[in-house]
């Protein structure tokens, strides 16, 4: 771990009980998910990390308790340091709460979590899908989420394959 | 598939102000087939006359699940999928990509394939930065602009097909390096470009930095403060343009980056007229970059030889039985990457793109996640035109340069 990282890591721990993981000089903490929003807010305005860079999530499945990690990543320009925040969360009905107050660019990322992996945010400020369509069923990057594919038709069972195949309705 | 619902205002109700309710102000669908949109992206524009009360974008129209795709390919399969994300920048694509797998791995590049791949993602940059110069100008009415522009892109491009067999989908750089030695013509053709290229930055400067028309519809419009931008996760020249100084090829140097001599240019105005002027310098800069890369371009291999890695050259297979074992388990297979997962970052023509990298110990990623720069870039768009004409909502937009590719993934 590089040295002006070890003091924000320790305030974490000293505050959050945060644990940390390290591979190749970078480091994840993780942090409960009722406090995820003052960890954030900590190290906004203790440690000057100015971005978020990146939200995003990982399925664990069929591991269940924790199936998703919340992922916060967090650059200060001024230091020139990042830090991966981890938020671990259950698989049945996933809630974390919201970072749209903290950092604004958590409103689409949000946004895209809630459509891609059904976690939801407490307090969001605008919570709609953003990629998939309104009507969309299901969350595409669940890894129990199948890919999808076309059935190639031959003409032995061109009409056969017609049948079952959904196309756009009139 | 559910059925298909109707849209009612009730949905957008949060984001439009009351009188779009009573009916004062008009809701005007802008896109999602509009020219000025720069791709299949859907404004719905609360107006007041012709003042922008609220904005509201509406992405998604293309998107083709890159990442979820990504997880069912090997390593090395999954990359040509990261092409058809930001189709302006493929290179720096592929960059990120393999950059993220070869700290996954471990491994080292070459110094031969981190020059070229310097020259290659500054000549990407150029080029993107050529479409988007043209495309805003043709917004502003500029419309030779576009010509000019495409002219010395098709030379780029001519540059990429003459390495890689391809214009625009690359899947050039591999990791481990790059997929192989670039031909003899390749210095005679950059160098060509670096010779015509600053005069053409001075023409298009003459016909747009100094034109009273250009300068009208971008000057003080639309203003983007520091703390906005980076509240909003705002990276790359459009951040720069707003007085921060974070370019990650300064801050935090890859593939050599750190052993060429360029400027970032800043600067604090934060309008539509500085972004402008800090991607025109940013053209002169990457090709200062391509000159000092291509002048010191070293000798030796362009792969590394780590085999359990690095496909082996063609010409070993015949002669070799471990080559040939190799050879085959890289293909079917792929390489085993550890169970861990790393960030790594480029900064794209767009701003920070970033690749979050996640193995389980096989073959395949367990989760890539693109960071891609024009989804922030765009998120803060909302914030920016309010209260603006619609017309410079038009040159807001381009100025902040946006591929939908990126954003929609």
């Amino acid at each position: 771990m590089e040295k002006s990282l070890e003091p924000i890591v320790k305030n974490l721990q000293d505050k959050f009980g945060a644990t940390y993981e390290e591979f190749r000089d970078e480091v994840h903490c993780f942090v409960k998910p009722e406090q995820i929003v003052d960890a954030l807010i900590t190290l906004r305005d203790e440690h000057r990390f100015e971005l978020l860079s990146a939200q995003t999530a990982v399925d664990y499945y069929p591991q269940t308790s924790p199936r998703f990690h919340v992922i916060y990543q967090l650059t200060s320009l001024a230091q020139n340091l990042s830090v991966q925040l981890r938020v671990p969360v259950n698989g049945d009905n996933p809630k974390v709460p919201t970072a749209a107050n903290v950092y604004k660019t958590a409103v689409w990322r949000e946004r895209e979590l809630l459509d891609m992996f059904g976690i939801e945010f407490e307090g969001h400020p605008d919570p709609r899908r953003i990629l998939m369509p309104e009507d969309a069923d299901g969350h595409p990057l669940r890894k129990d989420y199948p890919l999808g594919y076309e059935e190639p038709q031959f003409t032995f069972n061109f009409e056969e394959i017609d049948l079952r195949k959904p196309y756009a309705k009139e | 598939m559910a059925q298909l619902e109707e849209v009612t205002i009730n949905q957008y109700k949060h984001l439009v102000s009351e009188r779009a309710l009573t009916g004062e102000t008009m809701l005007l669908n802008m896109g999602p087939q509009h020219p000025s949109t720069h791709g299949v992206l859907r404004l719905l524009l609360e107006l007041d006359g012709e003042v922008v009360v609220n904005c509201v974008p509406d992405i998604g129209f293309l998107h083709t699940g890159v990442e979820k795709n990504m997880e069912a390919k090997t390593y090395q399969k999954a990359e040509v999928m990261t092409d058809r994300l930001d189709y302006m920048n493929t290179m720096g694509n592929n960059l990120a990509y393999v950059m993220a797998v070869e700290k996954l791995v471990d491994l080292d590049v070459p110094p031969r394939a981190q020059a070229l791949r310097v020259i290659l993602v500054e000549l990407q940059r150029i080029a993107s930065h050529l479409v988007w110069l043209g495309t805003s100008g043709l917004d502003l009415a500029a419309m030779s602009m576009f010509l000019f522009c495409f002219r010395e892109r098709e030379q780029i491009l001519d540059i990429f097909e003459l390495v890689s067999g391809q214009r625009m989908m690359t899947t050039y750089i591999r990791p481990g390096g790059v997929w192989r030695d670039v031909p003899v013509e390749f210095e005679t053709a950059v160098r060509d470009f670096i010779k015509i290229f600053p005069k053409r930055i001075d023409e298009y400067e003459k016909l747009l930095t100094k034109n009273p028309l250009f300068v009208d519809r971008m000057v003080d419009i639309g203003y983007l403060s520091k703390e906005t931008a980076l509240s909003y996760g705002v990276t790359g020249p459009t951040l720069r343009a707003s007085g921060v100084n974070w370019d990650l090829r300064k801050a935090r140097p890859y593939c050599g980056y750190e052993q060429y001599d360029f400027e970032v240019p800043v600067l604090h105005e934060g309008d539509t007229y500085a972004r402008y002027l800090v991607r025109i310098e940013e053209l002169r800069q990457s090709l200062r970059i391509v000159e000092q890369a291509l002048n010191k371009l070293p000798m030796g291999p362009v792969r590394s030889d780590n085999r359990k890695f690095v496909p082996p050259p063609r010409s070993e297979i015949g002669v070799s039985m471990e080559a040939l074992i190799h050879h085959f388990k890289l293909w079917t297979e792929g390489f085993q990457a550890p169970k861990a997962s790393i960030y790594s970052a480029i900064e794209s023509p767009r701003g920070e793109l970033g690749v979050l990298l996640e193995g389980d110990g096989g073959p395949k990623p367990m989760r890539v996640h693109m960071r891609t720069p024009s989804f922030d870039n765009l998120a803060v768009l909302p914030e920016i035109v309010k209260g603006t004409l619609v017309a410079d909502l038009v040159a807001i937009l381009a100025s902040i340069d946006i591929v939908l590719g990126d954003i929609d993934r």
